[in-house]
């Protein structure tokens, strides 16, 4: 078999993989945004000595961790439309499913992150006449998220990789998007070797960004 | 004048008789807005062409009633509201009454028919078999110990399960995540047969690099009635919708429709389906019914 | 109550073939597990041996293994799935033959790999140079040092990373359907759709996953549980 990549031109890029692209950017980032937030706060219940608070945070966070993506996806896409009595369409629905989801992986990270600032710390705070929220705020949170954005990097990186599984519901991510292309054209084979390529070099630069961080981080700390 | 009251309260009596039994008339009269469940991709029965545009055969003919439905419900304006449905989120959507008509790719089969109610069926679809043109296949007993592809999620992959059942062949299956990707399956030679329904078969033959290396071959494996999903126990709905259907088949109008989808070039890419209508489907056009799938028989 | 129960009782419905939907899940839960653990296998058994590749003192042998890492760990899964689907075979004609079952074991343990990779090199590194150097000078080979020293005393480090991974197989397995194996994932798709109760269906497959997933995380409780009390004792002489 012999590859012939000269079907792939700018044109081809622009009006099939763009749009799919810009889908799983876009993706991505309202997932980490939305998902960092839901998260800190899941992270904050999960952390606290009431029960009532800390209970629904491990059953929010253990369920999630344990079932896979694809199979939320398929649920949220078949449970919304019933809840709320009309249809949405399946980007909004993944946009949803991803924040949601992420959140239960972000939790964890920032409880981790939280645990990697000394107790100490947490002292002084009280010490310095702030109050258990005062201190969290103002001291602790901080130097977590300095402590976290390497693996927030790290975790992005599967968070965009994960996008491709917009495909049980038909959502137009980047995948689609080569395959969209490499049928229309009858060169499955090479779009697919693209679509590696360049999944490779956009999770490859970011993971070099997260290395360097988190150099700079240790020189910090 | 006196002619013109006498059109006026009729009509109105009408409308008041609609309104009295129809729940889903009476949604349409007082809002001026009806819902339509529609497919993103089913053949050319019901697509999108982006930008929420919708067109097919069956969003054609869904559009055309709700003509007629309108001129009958005496409104002036009648807006419709594109809703693309799922396989898997048609049924409750039509339940709960998001959707007030689906015009899509339903079969009719007596486990729905519990739940939902169809129109009169618009389309016969019969499970054909797709083959290599040098393979030398030429029916299903040729497959025995050979590897069938089709597509999850449909219910083909039911009808496959029966007949390997009912005639004791044995072969091995292999499942494309869609219609595209199983036909990828057959082209790639990593399967021999592509089973599936025949506009698709159709379709996907007609976009092939080389659309004369696949024929469709052998006995049709298994029949569905496909018709318009509407909501359950509202006998005045689906009259309102019937009647325009039926006086379509009549007067041909339906057999042009098909024609200019199944037989025409279609947009966007221009390309024909290539499948004109099967026995079984002009036998529905000329004695108008709702039989579900479970009540055709097939000859083997 | 009773109507939302009677609805399970699609799962004693035959399914056309011969069976019931309860004997084709358990079917599909089989090969989700067998999936996953052949996966978890190639995982392990090419994961640890890339680990140790990446601390070599050897510059070319850790830069293949740092490739090997960046390349399994940079391309979604799904693509991969892919690749070994479609596009290797298309290469290479004598591996059209070969069951989807292989492909896919082999494509998410060598996904999986490079993460296991990941955590055995950082495990290692985590130890002290010390460590290697006091080996080396009681007169052990390399070799030596990693099997007796090293390895042991990273691999306490790493099992709970080991067990995350070892969930994520399992859930990672329903790509598996995306090239034909009748997984739970695609069980819930296709007999959702033949049934038109997808909510029973799901809940099963979901129920499943999610047992599998905690029966995973409760073995590996035990294991760390054990390796902890080696060394305690240890210790203690």
């Amino acid at each position: 078999m012999n590859l012939d990549f000269s079907f792939f031109t700018a044109d081809v890029f622009s009006s099939f993989v763009l749009k799919g692209l810009l889908f799983s950017v876009s993706l991505t980032l309202v997932a980490i945004i939305g998902g960092i937030a839901i998260g800190t706060v899941i992270a904050m219940m999960r952390l606290s000595k009431k029960w009532y608070l800390q209970k629904p945070a491990i059953i929010y966070i253990d369920t999630f961790r344990s079932i896979p993506l694809v199979m939320v996806i398929l649920w949220f896409y078949l449970l919304i439309p019933i809840l709320i009595g009309k249809p949405i369409g399946v980007q909004l629905s993944a946009f949803i499913t991803f924040t949601v989801f992420q959140a239960a992986y972000f939790a964890e990270i920032v409880r981790a992150g939280v645990g990697s600032v000394a107790s100490g710390q947490m002292n002084a705070g009280y010490a310095l006449g702030l109050t258990y929220a005062q201190s969290m705020r103002y001291i602790i949170l901080p130097q977590a998220f300095r402590n976290m954005l390497p693996v927030f990097m790290t975790q992005s990186i599967v968070l965009f990789q994960d996008t491709s599984l917009v495909y049980a519901i038909g959502a137009y991510d980047l995948l689609k998007g080569f395959e969209v292309a490499g049928k229309n054209f009858n060169r499955p084979t090479e779009t697919y070797l693209i679509a590696a390529v360049l999944y490779f070099v956009i999770c490859f630069t970011v993971s070099r960004l997260a290395l360097r961080v988190q150099k700079r981080i240790q020189i910090i700390r | 004048m006196k002619v013109f009251a006498v059109i006026l309260v009729s009509l109105l009596m009408l409308n008041v008789a609609f309104a009295a039994e129809s729940k889903t008339l009476k949604k349409i009269k007082d809002s001026g807005v009806i819902t339509m469940g529609v497919r993103e991709s089913s053949g050319a029965l019901s697509y999108t062409l982006g930008n929420n545009k919708y067109v097919g055969y069956h969003v054609e003919i869904c559009e055309k009633v709700l003509a007629t439905i309108q001129k009958n419900l005496g409104l002036k304006k009648l807006e419709i509201k594109y809703v693309p449905v799922t396989s898997q989120n048609r049924m409750p959507l039509i339940q709960n009454g998001t959707i007030d008509i689906e015009c899509g790719s339903t079969t009719n089969n007596i486990a729905r028919a519990k739940d939902v109610s169809f129109a009169v069926t618009t389309f016969v679809e019969e499970i054909r078999i797709a083959v290599k043109a040098s393979s030398g296949i030429t029916d299903i007993a040729g497959l025995n110990k050979k590897t069938i592809a089709t597509t999850t999620g449909t219910t083909t992959v039911q009808t496959l399960r029966k007949n390997k059942k009912a005639t004791g062949l044995e072969f091995k299956e292999l499942y494309g995540k869609d219609h595209s990707d199983a036909f990828l399956l057959l082209e790639s030679g990593r399967a021999d047969a592509f089973i599936m329904d025949g506009t698709i078969l159709a379709g996907n033959i007609a976009r092939a690099k080389n659309p004369a290396d696949f024929k469709i071959v052998g006995d049709v494996l298994s029949v569905e009635p496909i018709a318009i999903m509407l909501p359950k126990d509202d006998a005045e709905f689906k009259k309102a919708v019937d009647e325009p259907i039926k006086a379509m088949m009549k007067s041909g109008e339906i057999a042009k429709l098909w024609d200019k989808w199944f037989l025409k070039p279609i947009p966007p890419t221009n390309t024909k389906v290539n499948m004109p209508a099967n026995e079984n489907t002009k036998a529905a056009w000329a004695t108008p019914n709702e039989k579900p799938m479970e009540e055709y028989t097939v000859k083997n | 109550m009773l109507d939302i129960l009677k609805s399970f009782e699609i799962f004693l419905q035959d399914t056309g073939g011969g069976e019931t939907y309860l004997q084709w899940l358990l079917q599909a839960w089989g090969w989700t597990l067998a999936v996953s653990f052949a996966a978890w296998i190639v995982a392990i058994i090419v994961g640890v041996t890339v680990g140790v590749l990446r601390t070599l003192p050897n510059r070319y042998i850790a830069f293949i293994g740092n490739t090997w890492t960046e390349i399994f760990r940079n391309i979604p899964l799904l693509v991969q799935i892919f690749i070994w689907y479609h596009v290797v075979p298309s290469l290479f004609l004598s591996l059209k033959d070969l069951p989807s079952f292989a492909l896919v074991f082999v494509g998410l343990g060598l996904f999986t790999s490079a993460r296991i990779a990941e955590q055995v090199k950082a495990g290692i590194e985590s130890l002290s140079k010390g460590q290697l150097q006091a080996s080396l000078a009681l007169g052990l080979t390399r070799t030596q040092a990693y099997r007796f020293v090293l390895l042991p005393q990273a691999f306490r480090i790493i099992v709970p990373p080991l067990t995350s991974e070892s969930m994520s197989i399992i859930k990672n397995s329903s790509v598996a359907y995306a090239v034909s194996i009748s997984e739970l994932t695609m069980f819930a798709m296709q007999a959702g759709e033949e049934t038109a109760k997808n909510i029973q269906m799901f809940l099963a497959t979901t129920i499943l996953y999610a047992v599998s997933a905690l029966a995973v995380n409760e073995i590996s409780k035990l294991i760390e549980r054990r390796m902890q009390f080696k060394t305690s004792r240890v210790g203690a002489k």
